[in-house]
């Protein structure tokens, strides 16, 4: 099995976001960046347990960034990914981002590539489905359990108030959403191997973009809120009724 | 021209389609263009989404059609009438369709907007990031645009009148993806949709303290969710997991019991429009985020609340 796993750099889920240049552009100062928690906790980790399940073959990580993502392609090479590729340059879009993989993957011969079901800063959901058409390969988002048999896979997703079972033979697309695999902290073992293993970096091909971020907003602070005496529920029955107008 | 792909699972029209619709409706005028609907399929009632701003609502026959094949059929129906924008619902089949939808027409994408584009100055649409903690007004510079929509973003409005529906010929390819079975949890309205949610954390203790919480949200007629541990203790099922890890919802109304309000919850739901924090600990950061709170036990206090609605129902 020769898998691909996309993996992005973002900012911890705890950070504190705020902005630069005229609200222009995302502030990094004192910002700690992780691996996407979907790309890490259930794209990588899935892709480790079904090169281990055949018993060969190889998992490569593919970033597209700057040489600071390094960081957290060695933490991808410490869970047990056996290589690693960057594309040295800066991440402007979905689209740009989705025809740097295709590029690089199209002549690769992957049965499979990963990726999580969105980054938990843009919140795009985008690049997946993207590189699939770029690919010409079926597609499965938001896969929270997978069975695979021989050359085909069984995969539920996640769909409005249910789960969908569907099959699909290889090679295909997947994005990877809580359940699809548990978390893997990397050992002392995996941190001094990850050291040694390969980490390439290829140049970026042109695309142009077609989209910009103009302006960032934080929303307004709430004002403070509004305490209700516990025995006194009809109260806030009327407040949600004649106030806030929701019920 | 402006194309909405109304999104109708099992052969029902969905909420989010029809707020797609009013939202490509009220473009198109804001444009100066039209706009019409498609949908994939047998669809009950698919006229009706004139009413809801639709000039003109296409079909094409097809059932049980895999991602690839709906992405390529709104791509080529959009081409066919030269649509310069196509709107979408925010869902999981939004997300598996909108990057190859784009991909195909060569168009900009912007994914889960919450308000209508500002095109004083170009096309400029507004969509939360960071999980609900900014947004971000982005600029779409190609010709043809593909636009997500979230759900609740904009009120439904009764815009015009039922149209007839026109039959479109589209070749589709086999499907690759095969649907095998869809296991869909009994009644309620799916989370994403709902306008009200009552939901609950490590707070009630146990699964077996749910009806308090449950009876709360029958009196409201409210949809459930849940804090991340209460899902990975499989006190309630994962669906039900709303948070950064889990789904973003915005309701009008969200009511927290037992859920201490950590970062990584409070970005899933801090977009509703009402939030309702019931703790017994007076310094839990769940009532910094909200509008309305009420410091008691909650094994007192909602029963109490359910009380009160059931008597400003009555
Ligand atoms: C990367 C990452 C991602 C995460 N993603 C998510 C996510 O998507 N969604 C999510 O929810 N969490 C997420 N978490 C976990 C999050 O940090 C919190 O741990 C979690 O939300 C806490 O759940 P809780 O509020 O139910 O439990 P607790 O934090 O244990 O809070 C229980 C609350 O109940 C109150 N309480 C107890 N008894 C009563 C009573 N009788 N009456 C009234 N109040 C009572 C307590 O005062 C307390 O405030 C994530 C964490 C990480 C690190
Ligand atoms: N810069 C990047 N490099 C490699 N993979 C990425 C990058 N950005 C996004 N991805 C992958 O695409 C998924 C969805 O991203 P998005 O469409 O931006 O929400 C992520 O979970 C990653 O698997």
């Amino acid at each position: 099995m020769k898998l691909l796993v996309c993996i992005s750099q973002t900012p911890d889920t705890t950070a504190n976001i705020s902005f630069k240049d005229n609200n222009t552009a995302f502030n990094p100062d004192g910002v700690q960046f992780i691996m996407n928690p979907y790309d890490e906790w259930y794209a990588l980790v899935r892709a480790l347990e079904l090169k281990e399940a055949v018993g060969q073959g190889t998992v490569t990580i593919l970033n597209v960034g700057p040489a600071t993502n390094d960081v957290v392609i060695r933490k991808g090479l410490a869970i047990g990914a056996d290589d690693a590729v960057r594309i040295d340059t800066e991440a402007t879009s979905a689209n740009y981002v989705a025809k740097q993989i295709a590029e690089y993957a199209k002549d690769k011969g992957y049965d499979a590539i990963f990726f999580g079901k969105e980054t938990i800063d843009f919140n795009g959901a985008i690049v997946p489905s993207m590189v699939a058409e770029y690919l010409d390969l079926p597609f499965v988002s938001l896969a929270q359990h997978m069975d695979v048999n021989g050359n085909t896979a069984t995969l539920k997703r996640d769909i409005e108030g249910g789960v969908e079972v569907l099959s699909v033979d290889f090679p295909f697309v997947l994005s990877a959403a809580k359940g699809l695999a548990e978390q893997r902290i990397p050992n002392m073992k995996g941190i001094m191997m990850s050291r040694r293993k390969p980490l390439n970096v290829v140049a970026a091909v042109d695309v142009p973009n077609t989209v910009e971020v103009v302006h960032f907003e934080t929303p307004p602070a709430k004002s403070a809120v509004k305490l209700i005496d516990p025995d006194n529920m009809d109260e806030l029955v009327n407040l949600l009724h004649n106030e806030a107008k929701v019920i | 021209m402006i194309l909405i792909y109304a999104e109708s699972p099992d052969g029902q029209l969905k909420k989010v389609a029809l707020e797609a619709v009013t939202y490509g409706a009220k473009l198109a005028s804001a444009m100066g263009t039209t706009c019409a609907a498609l949908t994939i399929g047998t669809v009950a009632d698919a006229g009706s989404l004139g009413k809801y701003g639709a000039g003109k609502v296409y079909n094409i026959a097809g059932e049980d059609v895999d991602n690839q094949n709906i992405a390529k059929a709104v791509a080529d129906v959009a081409e066919k009438i030269g649509a310069e924008v196509v709107v979408m619902p925010f869902t999981s089949t939004g997300k598996s369709i909108q990057g190859r939808v784009a991909a195909i027409l060569n168009a900009g994408v912007v994914s889960g907007v919450s308000a209508l584009p500002d095109l004083s100055n170009g096309f400029v649409v507004r969509k939360p990031v960071f999980s609900g903690k900014a947004f971000a007004d982005t600029k779409i510079t190609s010709e043809k645009k593909v636009l997500s929509l979230m759900g609740n973003a904009i009120p439904l409005e009764e815009l015009g009148a039922a149209v007839d529906v026109e039959t479109i010929d589209i070749d589709l390819a086999p499907c690759k993806v095969k649907r095998l079975s869809v296991e869909k949890q009994a009644g309620g309205i799916p989370l994403p949709e709902a306008e009200l949610v009552v939901s609950g954390g490590r707070g009630l203790k146990g699964p077996e303290n749910w009806n308090v919480l449950l009876e709360l949200a029958e009196a409201l007629g409210a949809s459930t969710a849940c804090s991340r541990p209460v899902a990975d203790m499989d006190w309630r099922p994962h669906h039900e997991h709303v948070g950064q890890t889990g789904i973003a919802i915005r309701p009008n109304l969200y009511i927290a019991m037992g859920i201490s309000g950590a970062i990584q919850h409070l970005a899933g739901v801090n977009n509703s429009k009402t939030i309702v924090v019931i703790n017994k600990d007076p310094e839990a950061p769940f009532f910094k985020a909200a509008d309305y709170g009420v410091v008691g036990d909650l094994f007192e206090v909602v029963p109490k609340l359910t009380e009160a609605v059931k008597r400003l129902k009555a």
